[in-house]
């Protein structure tokens, strides 16, 4: 579509740093989360939950719940029939968000109630009785590879033999074997990372409404409230068009809420009770029941010449998924190796289903990890040959015109911009101290575009209504109203968006893999050019000429030509006024899939003190420098880049899922499961590029996630230069510090 | 559930003593309250102390400080006097949670939780405090110590309460100081931590000395070998060495997912090292 190509132009009002308009209402507590809505005669749900990493669920007797006083309604998967064919992954949904017969993870839903209250629900849990018996289990992504590991999910085959490995990928071009053959230098390496959850501050919460009509409706804290809808539609049997979803206020999402996990529970809680029911998880139901990402064990082999042209890349990446397949290896496998030139590459990703629960996407899902292992690699060879390691990074870079690992022959891209702007950085140059140490690292995302409908409404006095479909979650109203008064030419103030329901819109595929401001800007601007169209024609109407002689400019209509020069233009608000006279109601509307998505590249550099007598890490300094093809809102931007090298802060040096013996997560809370508090970072640096993106009118490339894949290499490269000794496995807590460090003085 | 809030520590005791099904003390709530919030108690008697007047008051005296059960971390922290004499009990104290818990949690409070990782107890413990307490059968002072006997496990009796907690006089040329190893910067729980008590004598020579140790057994460990090791020298390096290698020695810690066994070993000797030398300088000492 010619429409969609960037064109170069000044902007007016895109690009600056206007008020958000959702900041007044967050600062004093009125934006609607997940948890804050009401109706009347609403109940409240509880999810009972697996206390078994692996069991058979022989038999759950609910009868004494259910004639609590209070109980209203108590389910199990009886409630939830299969209507879903027994296979696919909105099986794996039913299946994840209610037991069938085994219970797969610590903390899988095994039954659920509604009742009056809080203390109700809570005494109707207890008094369900479930009778397991529990089966070996596995929660180790190399254990469950072996032989004789216990199977997780039967049916499941690899080499014609019962298995954990449910996928296989592999992509890569050239002879990996030749490649190596020709290096004077071969570095292979081992890496682990364990598993870590998205950390929103929100936990899942709705409010599930089903009427004796069958008709429902549900509020929930979500990225993707069509794909709620559809998905659970399908799982309770209904109409599509029949169950209404709004999404509230996001109190973080990071891929960890475009997934049903307990939606339809509410929903079959309300179905059977009748009145309306209210789920909120608790902090250790987050954890244990709402996906993290992966843990990984990986090995990278590395080839290059003394001159520091690598000539083979191999990456073998094993990525556990919890209980389901996932796109996780898969995924881990094509960023690994973007954002460089090889002759000779390979990634092999195994995809390996454990006893733990059902991964989910996690920012630039499954590319940290893979990007840990490369990078890390990528550092030793450098060292290896003596080469400073941005320009070692430089001489092998990707660029227009490459052909990417994973397939596809770029066009234009940034890591070579950001590499240079690493190298140039007044940061890469400042002095270390003692004890101190400096990393960098690349990263890559892919970025995706997307179904996308919009409407843009016009009042009579002149001020726009913009509804989106793809859920704010990192400042889409703020972007997209830059963006219609851009179009439109009128004040950033004279814009009100709002993210309508699923009956308001088309569908809107769910706001992930950084979609949003691309694909939602395309549908803002060809709405709002559909709505200057009809205000032309309102003009001309008022006027009484030809639509053909107006033009519109600058926030109004302008008749063109010597013979219209008595004239005066037609401002937006003016048309508008009249248009009850004019045909009525002015609208632009605008359903899309955003094709062309542009790929975005990220060098980031860090600081870090070590005490070496505890293995506590400081992060002293960090800089991101990251493409953004266009940034519409830069506070919002940066915002993106500083909140996503905060959480592979966090990554890289101390969150992590622990688990027993017992196959039993040790802390699903936030005092164990240890996320950066705010005096743990230091300010972080960015620097926005902008290389557009040739497939957007405005140049937009996505900028939420990239900025997440280089930390962990990064910081492992600067840790391992403050100690001497290659830090390979993450969270680089102290403990794993120490012990490196104690090993490496042979202690 | 019965709420309860007594003006006197008799009456309280009365409640308690007389209670049937599970009674619990309230103080700051900074502990109870999440524990009743996540269901890991579910409590038939609530005895709120903190209208009992004695448990609101910092009363300083010959004999030291008398701090009442129901004062907060922030209301220490604003005690100009008592910062000065007990640096470290006043900074372990005010380690605890975050702004807003410290405006309600307490020293005993924190006691009562019994938790071997708790903040305030190995400060107190080196600072050689005293829990007043006040049960049915009248009043007894109890050495910090001897309060937990194991994680969340006390030696008060049935209808015990602490009312106030004493912290002895300040000795001349005497200097305190806690630290805690968390893997953040705050809002965390030990892992290890190690309190250091220290009484000089006028040339700078360690006459007296208390080792308290947080998160390395079921209970706050008083480590005399590591006293014994420092007393008589001026913390030169021979003696720091000998301190940390009596603490290691006296750690008998757990793995979980705070910290290993040997990492908790190794840094409770790093982190009492470092806080002799606090406690040193505190004291006036010179290196």
């Amino acid at each position: 579509m010619a429409e969609q190509s960037y064109t170069e132009q000044e902007f007016k009002v895109v690009g600056s740093r206007v008020r958000r308009p959702d900041g007044v209402d967050k600062v004093t507590g009125r934006a609607r989360y997940g948890a804050d809505a009401f109706a009347p005669g609403q109940l409240v749900g509880r999810i009972l939950r697996s206390p078994h990493a692996h069991a058979k669920i022989k038999k759950i007797d609910i009868s004494r719940a259910e004639k609590m006083k209070g109980v209203k309604a108590v389910i199990t998967c009886d409630d939830l029939p299969d209507l879903t064919g027994g296979r696919g992954p909105n099986f794996d949904i039913l299946v994840n968000c209610m037991a069938r017969g085994t219970a797969l993870y610590h903390g899988h839903a095994v039954a659920a109630v509604a009742a009056v209250d809080e203390p109700t629900a809570r005494k109707a849990l207890k008094a369900i009785k479930v009778e397991y018996k529990a089966l070996p289990h596995v929660t180790d992504v190399d254990a469950a590879m072996a032989e004789d590991a216990p199977i997780v999910q039967p049916g499941v085959e690899h080499d014609g033999k019962p298995s954990n490995i449910v996928n296989v990928s592999q992509f890569g071009h050239g002879d990996v074997d030749a490649g190596f053959a020709e290096a004077d230098v071969i570095i292979e390496k081992s890496y682990r990372t364990e598993q870590t959850h998205q950390g929103y501050i929100e936990p899942h919460a709705c409010l599930a409404s089903v009427g004796p009509d069958g008709d429902g409706e549900l509020w929930v804290t979500t990225q993707g409230h069509f794909t709620f809808r559809n998905v659970c539609a399908q799982l309770l049997g209904m109409d599509i068009a029949k169950l209404k979803v709004t999404s509230s206020e996001i109190g973080g999402g990071f891929g960890g809420k475009t997934h049903v996990w307990m939606e339809p529970v509410a929903l079959a809680l309300s179905r059977k009770a009748n009145r309306p029911v209210k789920l909120v998880m608790g902090r250790d139901e987050v954890f244990m029941g709402s996906g993290p990402t992966c843990s990984t064990s990986m090995d990278v082999k590395i080839g290059a010449k003394r001159d520091g042209t690598i000539t083979a890349g191999q990456a073998t990446l094993r990525y556990q998924d919890g209980p389901f397949p996932g796109p996780w290896g898969m995924l881990g496998a094509m960023t690994s190796w973007a954002c460089y030139d090889l002759p000779n590459v390979q990634a092999v990703a195994y995809d390996v289903l454990v006893n733990r629960p059902k991964v989910a996407a996690y920012r630039a899902p499954s590319a940290p990890m893979a990007a840990f292992a490369v990078e890390s690699t990528m550092d030793l060879v450098a060292a290896e040959i003596g080469m400073d390691p941005v320009d070692f990074r430089l001489q092998n870079v990707a660029k227009e015109g490459s052909k990417a690992a994973y397939g596809p022959t770029y066009g234009p891209i940034g890591i070579e911009a950001t590499l240079r702007a690493v190298k140039n950085h007044p940061h890469m140059k400042a002095k270390l101290g003692k004890n101190q140490g400096r990393g960098m690292a690349c990263g890559f995302w892919f970025n995706f575009g997307g179904q996308t409908c919009t409407d843009l409404n016009i009042g009579v006095d002149g001020t726009v209504n913009l509804t989106m479909g793809t859920v704010d979650v990192g400042g889409a109203r703020a972007s997209m109203s830059l963006i219609a008064a851009e179009e439109l030419g009128i004040p950033y103030e004279k814009v009100k968006c709002n993210v309508g329901d699923t009956s308001s819109l088309g569908h809107n595929d769910t706001t992930e893999g950084s979609r949003g401001t691309f694909s939602s800007g395309m549908a803002t601007i060809f709405a709002a050019r559909a709505a200057i169209d009809v205000l032309k024609a309102r003009a001309a109407l008022m006027w009484e000429i030809d639509v053909d002689d107006i033009e519109w400019k600058d926030g109004a209509a302008h008749a063109k030509g010597i013979e219209h020069s008595n004239l005066a233009p037609l401002t937006l608000a003016e048309i508008a006024k009249k248009s009850p006279q004019t045909g009525g109601p002015i609208a632009g509307h605008n359903e899309v899939v955003a094709d062309g998505a542009g790929v975005s590249f990220a060098s980031h550099i860090c600081d870090v003190e070590v005490d070496p007598e505890t293995g506590k890490t400081k992060i002293l300094r960090y800089t991101v420098v990251q493409d953004a093809g266009k940034a519409i809102h830069p506070d919002y931007v940066e915002g993106q880049f500083q909140g996503a090298a905060a959480q592979g802060i966090g990554w890289a040096l101390n969150e992590e899922y622990v688990y027993g013996e017992d196959g039993r997560l040790q802390n699903p809370s936030f005092l164990d499961y240890r996320i950066p508090v705010c005096s743990d970072l230091p300010f972080i640096d960015t620097e926005i590029l902008e290389i557009p993106n040739p497939n957007h009118p405005y140049g937009i490339r996505g900028v939420g996630e990239t900025s997440i894949v280089p930390p962990l290499a990064a910081i492992a490269g600067a840790v391992s230069n403050a100690v001497g000794v290659r830090l390979d496995h993450t969270p680089m807590s102290p403990p794993r510090v120490l012990k490196a460090i104690r090993e490496a003085n042979g202690r | 559930m019965r709420y309860e809030a007594p003006s006197s520590s008799k009456e309280a005791a009365k409640l308690l003593a007389s209670a049937k099904g599970k009674a619990v003390v309230l103080a700051g709530g900074t502990d109870l309250l999440v524990r009743m919030k996540s269901g890991a108690v579910e409590p038939d008697l609530i005895v709120d102390i903190k209208r009992i007047g004695a448990t609101q008051e910092i009363k300083k005296s010959g004999n030291g400080f008398k701090i009442g059960a129901g004062v907060s971390g922030a209301r220490l922290g604003k005690h100009r006097a008592l910062k000065k004499a007990w640096p470290g009990v006043v900074e372990a104290t005010n380690l605890i949670g975050s702004d807003q818990i410290q405006g309600r949690c307490t020293m005993a409070g924190n006691l009562c939780n019994a938790s071997p990782a708790a903040d305030s107890v190995p400060a107190m413990v080196a600072a050689n405090a005293k829990a007043n307490v006040v049960g049915p059968g009248g009043r007894r002072t109890v050495a910090v110590e001897k309060i937990p006997t194991g994680p969340g496990k006390t030696s008060l009796k049935k209808g015990e309460i602490i009312e106030s907690i004493t912290l002895p006089a300040k000795a001349p040329r005497s200097g305190d100081a806690y630290l805690r190893f968390i893997p953040r910067t705050e809002m965390d729980i030990a892992v290890v931590s190690a309190g250091v008590n220290l009484t000089l004598d006028s040339k700078g020579v360690v006459k007296k000395a208390r080792v308290a140790l947080g998160a390395v057994a079921p209970t706050v460990l008083l480590v005399e070998d590591a006293a014994k090791a420092i007393v008589g020298t001026k913390l030169d390096d021979d003696a720091l060495a000998a301190l940390a290698a009596a603490c290691e020695a006296a750690c008998r810690p757990i793995d979980d997912m705070r910290g290993t066994i040997e990492f908790r070993t190794e840094v409770a000797g790093v982190l009492a090292r470092r806080a002799a030398l606090t406690a040193y300088e505190r004291a006036g000492g010179k290196k």
